[in-house]
Formats: structure tokens, C-alpha cells, sequence
């Protein structure tokens, strides 16, 4: 690791650290991107595990998508990240791309970015002579602009673990299998025995100039009851929320606009289900 | 030698294969020049088409997103290591038994990821054939015959 922070600290903004490659190898082929120098982190040991840890779960910047898609601790603790992983690019491309190198890659239209914004994660990532943890919130800065600094590597996504009577549902409209998503919404809540919402959080995907929290439709449900018309005001909240542009490939953003609203309230009622199913138990 | 060369060995399909390479080489690449095996098929360079798809110490990967010193000191199966002494294996004999090919040049890629999905879920849907190969374009548009493959190698590996 400190030969890594080493190399890029030399490379000053011309290195470039390679994770999965999914965007990287792509963009340099293209020639969108030209870096003088690559770290590959791959063979950096430690960081490929999934830890339950003093009420997070750890997950290390280099854990696959695959992995997340396929771990049961994840299954039964987070499931908006399972279901976040399943519908990532392809199973090649899920084999291989890392969450850490998606966060860092900061796509607007990244799987990623609206569902660890929904769980209120945080990233930790580690310099030369330190490291440091931010919220996700200040992670996201710009389209294809994370916080972490040229010289940094991102080592860790941490998620609170949610408290019993939890639903998360990630929903996401595709023009087929392996598109990005011309809108995804990500949704994490818990409830009380009444039903009443004590924590919320509702990520926006493809909807803006970078992955958005939904801010206002998260104000529509924190402290009310969840019932079919607070979850309808806050699906329109969520479409005041975003921040689409017209794209000729998928959709208009009046289009997208309204597709915010509807894959709201789908993941909301899902994020019901399953949180009562919890519940259940 | 443009950037720096890097002394790599990939064993490919069983065979340790040695070279001096740059660092920018993709694994295609290797593969195909440098081990001169040429079943992984360059299609589209740009991740899409899957017609480049090998095992990567057992996990199906786009060799042409990957560069060759990746790969160092690791296994890299191709089409031509599926077949043994001379025997097809089952992916391959379905295939070939219920015309899973037209023009063939996404066949080696479909195959390798229809064994990797087999490993993965050995009693695959229908559906989650379809989308196990959404990574794997068949421009001949022949994905009734390929699901169909697919299904039947299933069906006689579990035997």
C-alpha cells in the first residue's frame, strides 16, 4: 500500500490507479484517457473481504461485484446492495469491476453511488502519510469527480447496518440486460412497530450531473407514517429531486422526470415489503 | 520498447507461456500473438461483444479489458483448452447437437461463459440463461439455437 500512495504521490495527477479496469481500460483505448502511469492495486492483499464490523459492514474497495451479488452476509444484512450488484453491466463485467473503482470513477449513471447514498455509507481512503473517512455526501463532488485526492487510494465502503424493521430496494430502468440506466432509484428505510419511517434514504442514479440524494422526498417520509399517499408525495418529491438532462440514446428529461417518481414509489413499496417481512420474523 | 517491459508467464490452458512484454498489452493479445491461440476472438474492443471471453482463474473475463502483466503467474482457460484427448467437451457437443452457431465468431466466448454460468448455477431457467449471457453478442442474432445449447448441456451434465 505505501509503495502504491508512493508511486502516485511521484506521479503527481498523471497516475492513475487501476482497479477492475471496467472504465479505465475502455477510456484508454478511446483515448480519453492517456495516464503516464498505472498502479494496479489488484495484488494489494486485504482488500477483497466483506466484514460485519461494530455495526457496519466493512467492504473492502477491491471485493468484485460478483461478490457483493453472490454474499450471503450481504443478502441478509444490506439487500439494496445485492440487488445493486446484480444489475451492474454483465457477469464479465461483474467478475471483474470492483465497487471501490466504480465509487472512485464517480459516474453519474454508476450503479453504486445512489445505493451506498440511500444506506448513508462513508469511504476510507488512504495517502502517503494518512488516512481519512468521508460520508458519502461529500464523496460524490462532480460528474466523474470523487474527494479522493491524486495521491489517495480508496480502501473501504462502509455501510451502517440496518436496525430490524429495514427494507432497501434498488430499482432500475434499462433499455436491456447490461445497459446503464436511463434512471435508477435506490431506496434503504426502517420502520417502527407503527409503520412510522425513523430513517430514510433515497438515492437517484442517471438523474442528475452525479448521483443525488433525494433530499426532499427523504423530508416527505423522515418521522410519518408510511401509507400509499405519503409514499405518492414523496415519489413527486423525488422528481422535484433530479436533475436529468435530455440524451438522445435514452430519453428526454421530462421522460426521466417522471421515471424518477414511478421507480421511487416502486422501490419504496418494495423497501415496505421487506422491511414488514423482516418484521415478521 | 515503449513503457516498461514486464517478464510475465500465463499458464494457458495448463501451458506455462513466457514472455517479455509491454505493459499496456491486453490479454487478448497475449493470447492470440503471443501464445498464438487464436479462439478468444477480438469482436468489438470495447467490452461489449464478449467474443473475447476466457476463464481467468476460473471467473469469465473480457480479455480484451485486462492488460497481459495482469494475468502473471495466473490460469487463463481458452476454447482450445475446453476439449480433452480429443473428446468435445459437453458445452461444446451441445452446441454442435442443436446447431448453436451460425457464423460462429461469437462461439468461443458464448461457450467459455455458458460453462462458467454452468459452474455458477448448474440448473440454470430459461431466463437466467438469457441474462448469464447478456455479456455475449451473437450478431447472427442466433440466441433461440444458443439458449437451447445451453439448456441441454445443463440437462446432460447433471447426469
Amino acid at each position: 500500500m505505501s509503495e502504491a500512495t508512493a508511486l502516485l504521490k511521484r506521479g503527481g495527477g498523471e497516475a492513475k490507479v487501476l482497479a477492475g479496469g471496467m472504465s479505465l481500460i475502455p477510456a484508454m483505448k478511446l483515448r480519453l484517457s492517456s495516464p503516464a502511469t498505472i498502479v494496479d492495486i489488484n495484488r494489494i492483499e486485504g482488500l477483497d473481504q466483506i466484514k460485519e464490523s461494530k455495526g457496519r459492514l466493512l467492504i473492502g474497495s477491491m471485493v468484485r461485484h460478483h461478490a457483493l451479488e453472490t454474499s450471503e452476509l450481504v443478502r441478509t444484512k444490506a439487500r439494496l446492495l445485492s440487488e445493486t450488484a446484480e444489475c451492474i453491466g454483465d457477469p464479465q463485467i461483474r467478475n471483474r469491476g470492483t465497487i471501490g473503482g466504480a465509487m472512485v470513477h464517480c459516474d453519474p449513471s454508476g450503479d453504486w453511488g445512489g445505493s451506498i447514498l440511500a444506506m448513508r455509507g462513508s469511504l476510507r481512503m488512504v495517502g502517503p502519510s494518512k488516512e481519512r473517512s468521508v460520508p458519502v455526501d461529500d464523496f460524490l463532488v462532480d460528474t466523474f469527480a470523487s474527494a479522493v485526492a491524486p495521491d489517495e487510494i480508496l480502501v473501504e465502503v462502509s455501510v451502517p447496518l440496518p436496525p430490524p424493521r429495514s427494507g432497501g430496494a434498488y430499482q432500475k430502468l434499462e433499455r436491456r440486460a447490461g445497459d446503464f440506466p436511463t434512471a435508477a432509484v435506490a431506496v434503504q428505510l426502517s420502520l417502527d412497530a407503527n409503520d412510522v419511517c425513523t430513517l430514510i434514504g433515497i438515492g437517484l442514479t442517471a438523474l442528475g450531473p452525479k448521483n443525488l440524494r433525494a433530499k426532499r422526498a427523504e423530508e416527505a417520509l423522515s418521522g410519518r407514517k408510511l401509507t400509499e399517499d405519503t409514499i405518492l408525495d414523496a415519489s413527486a418529491a423525488a422528481s422535484g429531486d433530479s436533475e436529468p438532462t435530455d440524451d438522445p440514446l435514452r430519453g428526454s428529461a421530462k421522460y426521466k422526470k417522471e421515471m424518477a417518481a414511478v421507480l421511487t414509489r416502486r422501490a419504496l413499496n418494495m423497501a415496505v415489503r421487506r422491511a414488514r417481512g423482516r418484521g415478521d420474523k | 520498447m515503449k513503457g516498461s517491459a514486464h517478464d510475465v508467464t500465463v499458464r494457458i490452458n495448463g501451458k506455462p507461456v513466457r514472455r517479455k512484454i509491454e505493459s499496456r498489452l491486453l490479454l487478448v493479445d497475449y493470447i492470440r500473438e503471443v501464445a498464438g491461440l487464436t479462439g478468444a476472438h477480438v469482436g468489438c474492443e470495447t467490452s461489449n461483444c464478449g467474443a473475447c471471453t476466457v476463464l481467468l482463474d476460473g471467473e469469465s473475463v473480457k480479455s480484451c479489458t485486462m492488460f497481459a502483466v495482469q494475468a502473471d503467474g495466473r490460469d487463463v482457460l481458452t476454447i482450445e483448452g475446453l476439449s480433452k484427448e480429443g473428446e468435445l467437451h459437453p458445452m461444446q457437443q451441445a452446441f454442435w447437437d442443436n446447431h448453436g452457431l451460425q457464423c460462429g465468431f461469437c462461439t468461443p466466448g458464448m461457450i467459455i461463459q455458458a460453462v462458467w454460468l454452468l459452474k455458477e448455477n448448474p440448473h440454470p431457467t430459461e431466463t437466467e440463461v438469457r441474462y448469464g449471457i447478456c455479456g455475449n453478442l451473437c450478431r447472427c442474432t442466433g440466441y433461440q439455437n444458443i439458449v437451447k445449447s445451453i439448456l441441454a448441456a445443463a440437462d446432460v451434465m447433471k447426469q
